[in-house]
């Protein structure tokens, strides 16, 4: 519990409806999307950049961590307030301040919820790409932070890759802001990218410039039968090779589908044992050629059955399908480890293989889906965690997992990011150099560890 | 007598809230007011460490969990469905056994002693104005229903009949030989401030020779006090309705309320077998015409040359169940009218039963949401199967200074049917 005299400071500064303390609202800021839960110290609901400086300043004078929080929808713990301290919300500022449609760009506060954002541009004609599966209800902010992704990653690249500045509080409490509006600019190190997927560690993000592109004139959606895992991953290395990019390419394998046909009554043949879910985008005229194109690509790899949409609505259908993934996993086990490794698409099959490999040896279910035209893959480990040595094990598959990716010159994660969840296993993938050479920027710009400590590298 | 699952009996369905985060995409409360505390999964967690202890039933605890609509949103579009709106109903109700009832609850539980007080109340109130209607004795279970006890300025209310719709019409009214005999669960709404609603049902049953028996002694269907967690009215309110609506046999039981409906189709039925077979037989009045081919008949008829555009409000306790097809389907074949559908046609309106009471400019902003839709359809009516709903989406309307008006659908499809 923190002194009586830091809440009043607290208060003076955002005022009282904005400082929470009572265990209730302890409770309800003390858990992400990865289940576990911490209690903070103090829950504050900042409006502004000025009052995010102010807070951050009275706790780096008096040593207390802050956490900052988007919509707490992560999966790596990034936003969990491990050491008690302050949870910081950007709930608040959740404007849209600007959509410039001369410059292509907009202007919003952190707390803007990302499919929000995207009905507002897509209103004027223009279009945010990144999507990650927790659009409906994540944080802009949250996503920068985090360098989320996506399906539509495939073809329009990650968060990072539409941010083009930031208004940031710094771990001592000053408002810079890097980048700008322009779409050129190389005067100083390239911070905004540094900012991007740091995880709350190194500054809390209080504006946003965002690059926007055209909307394109439509899209078209096709689900793709494969006999076998290797039909599937060679059929993404085919359309690739043959110049085309689709929007997003989307896949399960034969236990995912397994899962959803259980749940959810899925008509699907016995003999699809992994699927593809390919949505391609652009003006109208073309999209018929290109799915016409896709489905000659692939059709020697083993293709069981090809559904085209041809409405919306049968559209829908089809990304209900890999949108019922996740809940219909829990018929399995009980519990998951959601892991999100990424490997060079070419190297997707045998990175499969080696999964089924370690899934039998460890003898657990691991069932894998997700963005197959990145090679990212959600790899999914369900254990039942109250039965005796099943954690162990996971832990000790997961590692494997991590290790086998790396070793196709992967990384342990796409999209989720470190937090607490993965830095454990940080090692693995960031040499002792490189480790310092962080952990020094990290020092230089935060000396007292307050902003998000103990996330991405470990503490002792 | 048969009673209603306690907190703790939900224990598997806290278990499947996985903390995501999607219900705060849904939840219309959060949508107005972005505290996590707001949001299913915040509340959820608080129903939880009321179970452990580590909360205990005061302060942020219980604003937070009265900040719920029961609409069922969240649980909706929850990855692992879980009932929030149950799991707040039971925490509700383990609350009110701990501290005892509030006002309103006391309101609502005084019903069970002196239940004719209802039909007394609506009587002596004459053609109640607005501002009478705060007279209202507080025994009457529409304090519940409708926010009366704590009736703010400018909410805008339906006055109360002088004459209860029970009161009105004889129990049996005989339709043709071998068609189906149904009894007519009417609800408070249709009984004491929108009778109707309760005639056009009767004619429209009528013209396609349906026997209906309305029976006296029903009594409130006990959603109201679900809401305030008033648990053993729920309890005693469900038995008297059961004995009521199970003296004459009958094809099936219907209701022109989504929340009645809800009520015998939903909430009694956990309560033990002889509820669930009523509860089987409890259907929406529009499932029952579509069943009877009315929509069919409809389309048939020729076409108005003047068409009212009308939109469509789904009452979350229709929606929950899932019934939205069939009173679209009605309002689609209807002569006189050009369906339009509305953006977030099934977003609470923001009554709640109970909720409105204690957080009226909550649910103000929420039913403004809703106005700014109507509007944006361009349609000149609202229809909707819910007195409640009616009430607040014409509450809403005109706070946001249009004209739109919000019915029933029955009192649509009755003027495209060639009766009195």
């Amino acid at each position: 519990m923190l002194e009586s005299r830091i809440l009043k400071a607290l208060i003076t500064i955002v005022g009282k409806d904005q400082v929470a303390s009572e265990p209730a609202d302890l409770l309800c800021y003390s858990y992400d999307a990865t289940q576990q839960s911490f209690l903070p110290e103090v829950v504050v609901h900042p409006a502004t950049a000025a009052e995010i400086a102010a807070i951050v300043k009275l706790a780096n004078a008096e040593l207390i961590p802050i956490f900052p929080r988007g919509a707490g929808s992560g999966f790596s713990g990034g936003s969990l307030p491990t050491k008690g301290g302050i949870v910081l919300t950007t709930e608040r500022m959740d404007r849209i301040l600007q959509i410039d449609e001369e410059n292509l760009i907009a202007v919003v506060e952190p707390g803007v919820v990302t499919e929000q954002f995207q009905l507002a541009v897509e209103k004027v004609g223009l279009f945010y790409p990144p999507d990650p599966a927790s659009l409906k209800f994540s944080t802009l902010g949250g996503n920068v932070a985090e360098c989320a992704g996506g399906p539509r990653c495939v073809k329009y690249g990650v968060t990072k890759d539409y941010i083009l500045g930031l208004e940031v509080i710094t771990p001592t409490g000053d408002i810079i802001t890097t980048g700008g509006p322009t779409m050129k600019g190389v005067v100083g190190y390239d911070l905004t990218k540094l900012l991007c997927g740091s995880e709350g560690t190194l500054g809390i993000i209080s504006k946003i410039v965002i690059k926007l592109l055209p909307l394109p004139e439509g899209k078209k959606t096709m689900l793709v039968m494969f006999d076998s895992i290797d039909g599937a991953a060679q059929a993404v290395s085919a359309i690739i090779r043959h110049k085309i990019i689709p929007t997003t390419l989307e896949f399960m394998d034969g236990r995912t589908i397994d899962c959803v046909r259980q749940a959810t009554g899925l008509d699907v043949p016995l003999a699809a044992r992994a699927l593809l879910i390919i949505e391609v985008d652009g003006d109208r005229d073309l999209l018929d050629k290109q799915a016409a194109r896709i489905a000659e690509i692939i059709r020697p790899l083993g293709v069981v059955e090809t559904r085209i949409a041809t409405t919306p609505a049968e559209s829908e259908a089809l990304w209900q399908i890999r949108r019922s993934v996740s809940a219909s996993l829990r018929k399995v086990n009980p519990d998951k480890f959601n892991e999100d490794i990424c490997v060079p698409r070419s190297k997707l099959p045998e990175m499969i293989r080696k999964i089924d490999a370690i899934a039998e040896k460890f003898a657990i279910p691991i069932v894998n889906f997700g963005h197959a035209g990145d090679g990212n893959i959600h790899v999914n480990i369900m254990i039942n965690k109250k039965v005796p040595g099943e954690l162990e094990k996971a832990h000790d598959a997961i590692e494997e997992v991590f290790k086998g990716a790396l070793e196709l010159g992967g990384t342990m994660s796409g999209e989720h990011g470190v937090g607490i969840a993965k830095a454990p296993y940080i090692p693995l993938e960031i040499t002792p150099q490189a480790a310092l050479y962080m952990k020094t920027l990290k020092k230089a710009l935060d000396p007292n560890n307050i902003l998000n400590p103990g996330k991405i590298f470990l503490e002792p | 007598m048969a009673k209603l699952k306690d907190l703790e009996d939900y224990q598997e369905e806290i278990n499947q809230c996985v903390k995501c985060g999607a219900c705060r995409a849904h939840c219309p409360v959060f949508a107005v007011e972005k505290r996590e505390g707001r949001v299913a999964r915040g509340k959820v967690s608080l129903c939880q460490a009321l179970i452990t202890g580590e909360v205990k039933a005061e302060g942020k605890v219980l604003e937070d969990l009265s900040q719920c609509l029961l609409c069922g949103s969240c649980e909706a579009q929850c990855p692992n469905k879980v009932p929030t709106d149950e799991i707040v109903a039971a925490a509700r109700r383990r609350i009110v056994e701990e501290r005892g009832l509030t006002t309103v609850g006391k309101a609502v539980s005084a019903l069970l002693s002196r239940p004719r007080l209802m039909n007394l109340a609506a009587k002596t109130s004459g053609a109640l104005s607005n501002i009478l209607f705060k007279k209202i004795p507080a025994q009457s279970g529409l304090h519940l229903r409708f926010p009366a006890p704590y009736l703010e300025e400018g909410r805008t209310l339906p006055p109360l009949t002088a004459k209860p719709f029970r009161e009105r019409v004889p129990e049996i009214i005989p339709g043709e030989a071998g068609r189906p005999t149904v009894a007519f669960f009417t609800g408070c709404g249709i009984n004491y401030m929108y009778p109707e609603i309760g005639e056009a049902l009767l004619k429209i049953l009528k013209f396609i020779g349906v026997t209906v028996i309305i029976p006296k002694d029903q009594v409130c269907c006990g959603l109201p006090a679900v809401s305030a967690g008033a648990g053993a009215t729920v309890e005693v309110l469900a038995a008297e309705n059961l004995r009521a609506l199970s003296r004459n046999p009958v094809d099936q039981i219907v209701t022109a309320c989504a929340s009645c409906s809800a009520g015998l189709g939903k909430i009694h039925p956990q309560m033990g077998e002889e509820y669930v077979a009523q509860g089987k037989k409890c259907v929406d009045i529009f499932v029952f015409l579509v069943q009877q081919g009315l929509a069919e008949k409809l389309a048939a008829l020729p076409k108005a040359t003047q068409r009212t555009k009308v939109t469509w409000h789904d009452p979350c306790h229709l929606r929950t169940r899932g019934i939205t097809k069939e009173p679209r389907q009605i309002l689609a074949s209807l002569p006189q009218v050009d369906f339009v559908e509305m953006a977030g046609a099934a977003s609470c309106c923001g009554l709640g039963g109970t909720y409105s009471v204690y957080h009226y400019q909550h649910s103000k902003k929420i039913g403004a949401r809703k106005a700014v839709n109507i509007k944006e359809s361009g349609a000149e009516l609202v229809a909707t199967d819910c007195p409640g709903c009616i009430m607040q989406l014409q509450d809403s309307i005109n706070h946001l200074g249009e004209h739109a008006r919000a019915v029933h659908l029955l009192e649509l499809v009755l003027a495209a049917l060639p009766v009195e």
